[in-house]
């Protein structure tokens, strides 16, 4: 859909998510990261457990679909090829602290003026300005500043973020769709422009409707463990332990959740589990999060007891049997065996970092007409000798550019 | 300040809850027209979802919805008639460059409003259909909604401690996620048309989509055959890395170390020379070893602190820390106000409100908020100036119940 235009991808494992995108989408991204080798592929887990500089899982699967240009942006032997390559840009993306990339000659106001139509993406924790512009930033920090850590853990523990970092990845997300954004109206007025991210907004976008619940009501959501709070201080249990791991059951309400506690509790029934205060609760009856406080707590406990006994792959497989909304809390083993993915084909192979195939997430989205394509991650380099030929490079100046240290 | 980029894009909206509103909003911020079909007999869920305007309930009191429609248009289409069938198969043929949907697949089909009736004569529509597992597959008609997807993706695997079942991030959480890539999606697609005149179909599914945020311990798996779990706030490349409590009623700060210099410079601001001068503790081996520790000589400090002091102090050391935000104290956040995170919008039933601002700014395109529309506001607008009905057409559809 894209393959007419260029991404210049300077972002670091901070700012990666969003070029990866851009080139799922199909245009030539070309990742420009130092000859040692870009941060990202520093992040671990690795492949094979063993840190070398192809082998980060986390490059793997997020500078998927790029192109890789070992050349090192602030050596003065590069500026060149450097200046070539932003003037064949249609897209940048870059995500150091803000006034870095001024620092060496590379800022917005720089490049505007060797390409006016670039459309130059940043993406940092706070944004370009104000007074949190120059704070250092970490995933957990994020999830604390935007809001996301307060509504999330248990209520006699600290708040917690999720064990996989959020933050980065979300800010690389709202990059593609600002660039995107940027991209149509460069198309009417032939102008670029800046994307100025904010990781914090798009980290307190996820918040659901806990921000207008203060701004209408006053009140103030908490964190509320394996519940999910329902109003009025009460909450529906929504996690539950079961003989090997945990199941998600969320009671919605009317017609819907009627249907689903009926089939569950003729399930219960069956093997004499049962309640009878539930059995005879015309649960359709009641809206989302209306149910009176002894159905509630008879609902938890007699869940509870139930699942606790039984398998996450037993309760799972009966409950799409019996259409009862209950889900497997899948851990990584269980999404790779998860049957939806397994029928839509979704898990691909491509070639892994040590040569042998390896298995990876398939494309994010399907399209009939240009299917999103998926190329492993370039290797360190992979793609210097084309990148700079295409820029008009001779052979000399790239064999220089590389003795210099300037390139690899 | 050019023109906004959407303007004169038309997008035909049947989308509900979440995810697809939150995307199309996107082209309603930056100048699309987005037609909100929607119908009285059977609203959008969360149009009944709280919070509502002054606590007191009503179709168009919503806030959560009015967070995901602002600047749309409100079409009201009963779709059981099937001349509201035939009216949104027109919009859709005629009228529209966008349709969006995310219904249970099939629902449009259902409707003769399936990608392949519309291509047919509109060979140039972009169709944008999101569902929770993906069309196809043994589960593509399985029931369920937005929250139930951070349970099949990993993230409630991934959200707690480990000696506990797990919680879940807020809400329908993979909703938020994905909007920004399938933005950007429908907008490549949107210009592969400019280009070819073709247009296409995008489908997504949620699972697949919100695996994106959840993928390296997949990989880990796939390739290792690890099994990686929660862990609280820890992080296996970082330490000290958690929230610490703070003076006042839960009131916490976060403080993440990731490197050497980080852990020195904050075990000398918290009074602790003798950590900073440790050599057992100057590498992450060795304080990952007494973490524990660390998080207490850590919450000694913070705990004589409020938030912001403590955060404050951490950023003037040069070490990564954040104050936990309620939501009120979002509204307050310096930089969330600087930035104009929430916007304020005028609705004739709910009064003023907050809407959120996008995360992303554009140095030559502010976006364009309007507060969103009634439940079939400007079906009448519509009809007679889009399809060009005569206002007795109208007045007898309507007296039908074709626009309820």
């Amino acid at each position: 859909m894209l393959s007419p235009y260029r991404v210049v991808d300077l972002a670091d494992d901070r700012g990666i998510f969003c070029g990866r995108l851009l080139g799922d989408l199909g245009a030539e991204v070309v990742k420009v990261e130092p000859p040692s080798g870009d941060p990202a592929r520093r992040v671990g887990p690795f492949h094979g457990d063993d840190p070398g500089v192809e082998n980060s899982l986390y490059w793997q699967i997020y500078a998927a679909n790029k192109k890789s240009l070992a050349l090192d942006i602030e050596s003065p032997q590069a500026r060149g090829a450097l200046a070539r390559l932003v003037a064949s840009a249609d897209f940048l993306v870059e995500s150091f602290r803000p006034g870095r990339l001024d620092e060496i000659g590379l800022g917005y106001e720089d490049l505007r003026r060797v390409n006016p139509g670039l459309v130059y993406v940043s993406i940092t924790p706070f944004g370009q300005d104000g007074p949190y512009r120059d704070f250092l930033a970490t995933d957990l920090t994020g999830a604390a500043l935007s809001g996301f850590a307060y509504l999330t853990g248990d209520p006699d523990r600290p708040p917690l973020r999720v064990s996989v970092p959020q933050f980065w990845t979300l800010g690389g997300a709202a990059g593609a769709a600002g660039a995107m954004a940027a991209h149509a109206s460069r198309v009417r007025s032939g102008q670029g422009q800046r994307v100025d991210v904010s990781c914090q907004q798009a980290l307190a976008r996820t918040l659901s409707h806990a921000p207008q619940y203060w701004d209408m009501n006053g009140v103030i959501l908490e964190r509320s463990g394996p519940f999910r709070p329902i109003g009025n201080g009460r909450a529906l249990r929504v996690n539950y332990e079961c003989a090997d791991g945990c199941v998600n059951y969320i009671q919605p309400g009317g017609e819907t959740g009627g249907r689903a506690m009926a089939a569950l509790c003729a399930w219960m029934d069956e093997h004499g589990e049962g309640n009878a205060l539930l059995s005879g609760t015309d649960f359709g009856a009641y809206g989302f999060g209306q149910l009176p406080d002894d159905v509630l707590d008879a609902m938890s406990e007699t869940l509870a007891a139930f699942f606790r006994s039984r398998s996450k792959r037993y309760l799972s497989e009966e409950a799409i049997r019996r259409r009862v909304l209950l889900f497997p809390v899948n851990d990584p083993a269980d999404v790779c065996s998860y049957p939806q993915l397994a029928a839509r084909g979704f898990f691909r192979q491509i070639e892994g970092p040590d040569g042998a195939p390896m298995t990876t997430l398939g494309p994010w989205a399907l399209s009939s007409e240009r299917p999103l394509g998926l190329r492993r991650a370039p290797r360190l380099g992979e793609h210097t000798e084309e990148i700079l030929r295409g820029l008009g490079l001779s052979a000399q100046e790239i064999a220089d550019l590389r003795a210099s240290g300037a390139a690899r | 300040m050019t023109s906004l980029p959407f303007e004169g894009l038309r997008v035909l909206d049947f989308c509900w809850v979440v995810i697809g509103p939150m995307t199309t909003r996107h082209f309603s911020d930056f100048g699309a027209e987005v037609l909100r079909v929607e119908s009285s007999l059977r609203p959008d869920v969360i149009r009944h979802g709280l919070p509502f305007a002054e606590g007191k309930p009503g179709t168009n009191r919503s806030g959560y919805w009015a967070n995901y429609n602002s600047g749309k248009l409100g079409l009201g289409l009963n779709m059981a008639d099937e001349r509201a069938r035939a009216i949104a198969f027109r919009l859709a043929t005629e009228w529209a460059d966008v349709v969006a949907e995310n219904f249970t697949p099939g629902t449009m089909e259902k409707w003769g409003l399936g990608y392949d009736a519309l291509r047919e004569r509109n060979p140039g529509l972009v169709m944008f259909s999101a569902s929770m597992l993906g069309r196809g597959g043994p589960y593509d008609a399985q029931p369920g909604f937005g929250p139930v997807l951070t349970a099949l993706s990993g993230h409630t695997n991934f959200t707690g401690w480990p000696d506990r079942v797990p919680v879940s991030p807020y809400g329908a959480y993979t909703d938020f996620l994905i909007p920004h890539a399938a933005f950007a999606a429908v907008c490549a697609a949107l210009d592969h048309k400019r280009r070819t005149g073709q247009g296409q179909r995008l489908d997504l599914s949620q699972l697949e989509a919100a695996l994106y945020f959840a993928a390296t311990p997949v990989l880990d798996y796939l390739a290792n055959g690890r099994v990686q779990t929660r862990d609280g706030n820890r992080d296996p490349a970082a330490a000290p890395h958690a929230v610490y409590r703070c003076a006042g009623a839960d009131r916490w700060c976060a403080v993440a170390c990731e490197t050497d210099a980080q852990w020195r410079a904050l075990a000398r601001l918290i009074g602790r020379a003798d950590l900073a001068a440790d050599p057992e503790l100057a590498e992450l081996e060795g304080r990952k070893r007494r973490e524990a520790e660390l998080d207490a000589a850590v919450e000694a400090w913070t705990l004589a602190r409020s938030p912001d002091d403590a955060m404050q102090a951490c950023q003037a050391a040069g070490v990564p820390a954040g104050a936990v935000r309620d939501c009120r104290d979002l509204f307050a956040d310096p930089q969330a106000a600087h930035r104009g995170h929430f916007v304020y919008l005028d609705h004739p039933e709910m009064g003023r409100y907050a809407s959120d601002a996008n995360c992303f700014r554009l140095s030559e395109s502010a976006p364009d908020y309007r507060r969103a529309p009634l439940l079939g506001e400007h079906t009448e607008y519509a009809m007679r100036e889009i399809l060009g009905m005569s206002e007795s057409e109208y007045r007898a559809l309507a007296d039908d119940g074709v626009f309820d």
